[in-house]
C-alpha cells in the first residue's frame, strides 16, 4: 500500500464517509425522537439503536467501497469460518448479505434477471442469481462492491455455494478455498472435526499468501474472542423474546442481525449488541412489546421474506400476533459457546461444522420443539423458501410432526427470501388469515 | 321482521353465494349467482334482493367469506373460507374428518377435529390444477356442457391417461388425443382421474381421517365423487347444499356475533 492510497482511504472512509454516515444517523435519531418516522397502530417503533446499526453496516460497505486502497478483499459465505481472515486484515464481503440488502431494496428481479439472461436457471438460489447478476453488470444497492482477492466457501449452509463460488473464481481468476463440512446426522465425530481443522490449516496458508503476511496468533485469538462475545450477546438478545410481551420480534431481529453475520470479530459489533441489550431490557421493564396487544406468539422457520418484512409484521401485528423466536436468527446464537479463543482453530472446526443447516431434519425438529416450549409459543410458521432447498427440505414432515404428534399448529408458507416472483400476496394472505383463525380458536 | 336472523355471503372466484339462517342456525334462505366482474355492485344488488325478500336487514349481522370478502364492506366480520367451510359442514355432519372443497379456482383440504376445530389445511398452490377450472377449460375444448362432464366420464370404462396436471398443458394433451381419434368420454374419464389424483395428493398432505366430505360446485360431479371414493377407499359424504357450505358457515359465524 502506498502513501497516496492510504491518504485517500483515510480521507474518503474515516473523514468524509464516516462523517456523512454519522450525520445520517443523527438525522434518523432526531426523527425517531420527534416520533415523525413511525406510524403503526399495531407495532412498537423500531429500537432507537436501529440508526446505529444502519450506521455500522453503512461503514462496512463504505470500507468495502475503498477496500482496495487499504488491503485485500475476501468474499465468504454466510456461515464461513472468517476469524483468521479478519485477523489477517482482509475486508470481508458477504454476497448473501449484499443480496439480502438488494432484496429489501426490491432490486432482486432486475439483478437476478441479468443472471438469468446469462443462462442461470431461475431455480438457482436468488442470492446466487443476484450476486452473479451484480458481478456481471455492476448493479448493486450499495454503490460499489469490492472485487475479491480470495474466495472462501463453506458447505455448512448448502451445496449451491460450491458451484456459485466456482463461477466467481473463474470470473475473477482468484484463489478459491473450499471448506467441506461433513453433514451431521446425529453426532459430530472426532475425525470430522479433525478433517475440518486440517482444511482450516490449509486455508490459512492460502490466505497468508494472498495477504502477503503471516497470521498473528494473538490477533487471531482476539478476533475469535470478539466473535464469541458478539454471538453471546446476540444469543441473550434473542432470549429476551421469552418475555411476554416479547420486547423484540423476529422481524426486528431480521433487521438487526446483519452485524452478527458480517461484522463478527469487531469491537464495534460487541458494543452495539451490548447497548441493544440495554434498550431491550428497558422495554421489558416498561412492559413494551414489539406488538401492541400481544395475544399469540409464533416461531418462524427459515430465512426471512426480505421484501415483505414490514408487511408481514403489520399483518400479524394487526391480529395481535408476534413472531417471538426463529430458528434462523438463532443460528448465529446457538453456536456462541462453542468458540474458545484459547484454541480458536480446534473450536472453530467444531463450531462451523455445527450450524442448523448442516444437521439432520430431525435435529431441526428437536430445536423447534425446544423453542416452542422455551418461548411459550402458540404455533409455527415454516417458510418454504424456494431458494433455500436445504432449509426447506424436511419441512413437510416437520410440519406434520408438529401438528399430529405434538399438537402444535403449524403453517407452511410458500415464498422466496429474495425473489418476489415466487411470492403471491393473495395466497399468503389467505393462508395466514386462516392460520390466525386456527390460533384464535385454540 | 325478517325470516332469518343472520346472513353469510361467500364471494368466490366463480360464484357468489348468500345464505340466511334462523335463530337456531337452520338455513332458511339462499341465493347463488355467477360472480360478476364488478363484485361491489353485485354485493349491493344481492343485499337489496335479500332485503326485498326478507324485510329489513338492520338487525341482521352479515359475515363475508371467499376471495372477495374484503369487498363486502357491509359485513360485520370477514372470515376465511377455511373456517367458514369447516363451520358450515360441521353444523350438518357434527363430526370431525377430512373435508375437500373444490372451488372454481382453488381447492382446499381441511382436517377437522371431532369438535369441529380446524386442525390443518392445505390449498392448491399457484396453479389451477385440482380445481373446477381444470375441468371447465377442457369441457369448453370438448364442447361438453360442464354439468354433463361427470356423467359423460362415467359412461365408459375406457380411460386414457392424462399425464399433465397443469391446466394449460392438459388442454394441449386433450387436443392431441382428439387428433388421434380417442373418444371424448375416455378423455373425460382420464381428465377426472388426473384431477382426483391431484386432490388425493393434497388429502395425504393433511392426512385422511374418515369421514371424507366434499363441498364446492364440483362436488355435484358424480365422476369426482366416485373416483375420490375409489382412490381413497372411503365413502364420500356430501352436505345438503355442498356449494353453499362456505356461505352457511359465514351465516353461523354471524349468528354467533349476535350472541
Amino acid at each position: 500500500m502506498n502513501v497516496g492510497d492510504h491518504l485517500r482511504y483515510q480521507l474518503n472512509v474515516n473523514l468524509l464517509g464516516h462523517s456523512a454516515l454519522r450525520l445520517r444517523r443523527w438525522g434518523a435519531e432526531w426523527r425517531a425522537r420527534r416520533g415523525t418516522a413511525w406510524s403503526s397502530d399495531a407495532l412498537a417503533p423500531p429500537l432507537r439503536i436501529s440508526a446505529r446499526t444502519k450506521e455500522l453496516i453503512g461503514q462496512h460497505y463504505l470500507r468495502g467501497h475503498y477496500a482496495h486502497l487499504d488491503g485485500k478483499v475476501a468474499w465468504v459465505t454466510s456461515g464461513a469460518p472468517m476469524e483468521f481472515l479478519k485477523a489477517l486484515g482482509f475486508h470481508i464481503y458477504y454476497p448473501e448479505n449484499h443480496a439480502a440488502i438488494c432484496a429489501a431494496a426490491r432490486m432482486t428481479v432486475d439483478m437476478a434477471g441479468e443472471a438469468e439472461n446469462a443462462g442461470y436457471s431461475q431455480d438457482i438460489c436468488s442470492y446466487a442469481r443476484t450476486d452473479i447478476g451484480s458481478v456481471l453488470t455492476g448493479k448493486t444497492a450499495v454503490r460499489v462492491v469490492p472485487s475479491p482477492d480470495l474466495l472462501l466457501a463453506c458447505t455448512n449452509i448448502c451445496q449451491t455455494v460450491l458451484q456459485w463460488y466456482r463461477v466467481l473464481a473463474e470470473h475473477f481468476d482468484v484463489p478459491l478455498v473450499l471448506i467441506d463440512t461433513p453433514f451431521i446426522y446425529t453426532q459430530v465425530s472426532k475425525h470430522a472435526v479433525t478433517y475440518v481443522k486440517r482444511q482450516l490449516e490449509e486455508a490459512i496458508l492460502i490466505a497468508e499468501r494472498v495477504a502477503g503476511k503471516s497470521l498473528d496468533q494473538q490477533a487471531f485469538e482476539e478476533t475469535a474472542r470478539l466473535s464469541r462475545l458478539a454471538s453471546q450477546l446476540w444469543s441473550q438478545l434473542l432470549e429476551r423474546g421469552k418475555h411476554q410481551p416479547a420486547p423484540i420480534s423476529v422481524i426486528d431481529q431480521f433487521t438487526q442481525m446483519a452485524p452478527v453475520v458480517e461484522l463478527r470479530g469487531e469491537p464495534a459489533t460487541v458494543d452495539l449488541y451490548a447497548d441493544m441489550l440495554k434498550e431491550v431490557d428497558e422495554r421489558i421493564s416498561q412492559g413494551v412489546g414489539a406488538v401492541k396487544g400481544e395475544r399469540k406468539r409464533l416461531l418462524w422457520d427459515n430465512l426471512p421474506v426480505w421484501y415483505r418484512l414490514r408487511w408481514l409484521a403489520e399483518f400479524l401485528g394487526q391480529h395481535g400476533v408476534v413472531v417471538a423466536a426463529s430458528t434462523y436468527t438463532n443460528a448465529w446464537a446457538e453456536l456462541a459457546y462453542l468458540l474458545d479463543s484459547s484454541d480458536p482453530l480446534e473450536t472453530m472446526a467444531h463450531t462451523y461444522i455445527y450450524p442448523i443447516l448442516n444437521r439432520g431434519a430431525g435435529d431441526k425438529l428437536v430445536t423447534m420443539r425446544q423453542m416452542v416450549a422455551d418461548y411459550e409459543l402458540d404455533g409455527v410458521i415454516l417458510h418454504s423458501d424456494r431458494s433455500c432447498k436445504p432449509y426447506s427440505v424436511g419441512q413437510i414432515d416437520q410440519r406434520d410432526r408438529l401438528i399430529n404428534q405434538y399438537d402444535i399448529p403449524a403453517l407452511l408458507l410458500e415464498a422466496d427470501h429474495g425473489d418476489p416472483r415466487a411470492f403471491s400476496e393473495q395466497q399468503v394472505t389467505n393462508r395466514l388469515s386462516a392460520f390466525v383463525e386456527i390460533l384464535e380458536a385454540v | 321482521m325478517s325470516t332469518f336472523q343472520a346472513l353469510g355471503m361467500d364471494v368466490g372466484s366463480t360464484t357468489v353465494k348468500m345464505v340466511g339462517v334462523d335463530g337456531s342456525g337452520v338455513m332458511v334462505w339462499h341465493i347463488l349467482e355467477q360472480a360478476e366482474p364488478r363484485a361491489e355492485d353485485q354485493v349491493v344488488r344481492l343485499l337489496a334482493q335479500a332485503r326485498q325478500e326478507n324485510g329489513s336487514l338492520n338487525s341482521v349481522p352479515l359475515v363475508a367469506t371467499g376471495y372477495g370478502r374484503k369487498l363486502v364492506t357491509q359485513a360485520a366480520l370477514q372470515v376465511t373460507e377455511i373456517s367458514c367451510h369447516a363451520r358450515g359442514v360441521y353444523a350438518e355432519i357434527s363430526d370431525g374428518g377430512t373435508l375437500v372443497d373444490i372451488g372454481g379456482q382453488d381447492s382446499k383440504v381441511i382436517r377437522l377435529s371431532p369438535q369441529g376445530r380446524v386442525v390443518d389445511f392445505t390449498m392448491n398452490d399457484k396453479c389451477a390444477a385440482g380445481t373446477g377450472r381444470f375441468l371447465e377449460n377442457t369441457a369448453l375444448r370438448l364442447q361438453v356442457p360442464v354439468e354433463c362432464l361427470g356423467e359423460e366420464a362415467l359412461s365408459t370404462d375406457e380411460e386414457v391417461a392424462i399425464s399433465s396436471t397443469c391446466t394449460v398443458f392438459a388442454e394441449s394433451e386433450v387436443i392431441s388425443l382428439i387428433a388421434h381419434g380417442i373418444p371424448v368420454e375416455s378423455i373425460l374419464r382420464g381428465l377426472h382421474r388426473s384431477l382426483v389424483k391431484r386432490l388425493v395428493a393434497m388429502i395425504w398432505t393433511v392426512g385422511l381421517v374418515a369421514p371424507l366430505m366434499l363441498t364446492g360446485g364440483v362436488a355435484y360431479n358424480p365422476a369426482i365423487q366416485s373416483m375420490l371414493a375409489e382412490e381413497t377407499e372411503e365413502n364420500v359424504i356430501l352436505p345438503r347444499h355442498p356449494q353453499l357450505s362456505g356461505a352457511y358457515g359465514a351465516a353461523l359465524y354471524a349468528l354467533e356475533i349476535m350472541g
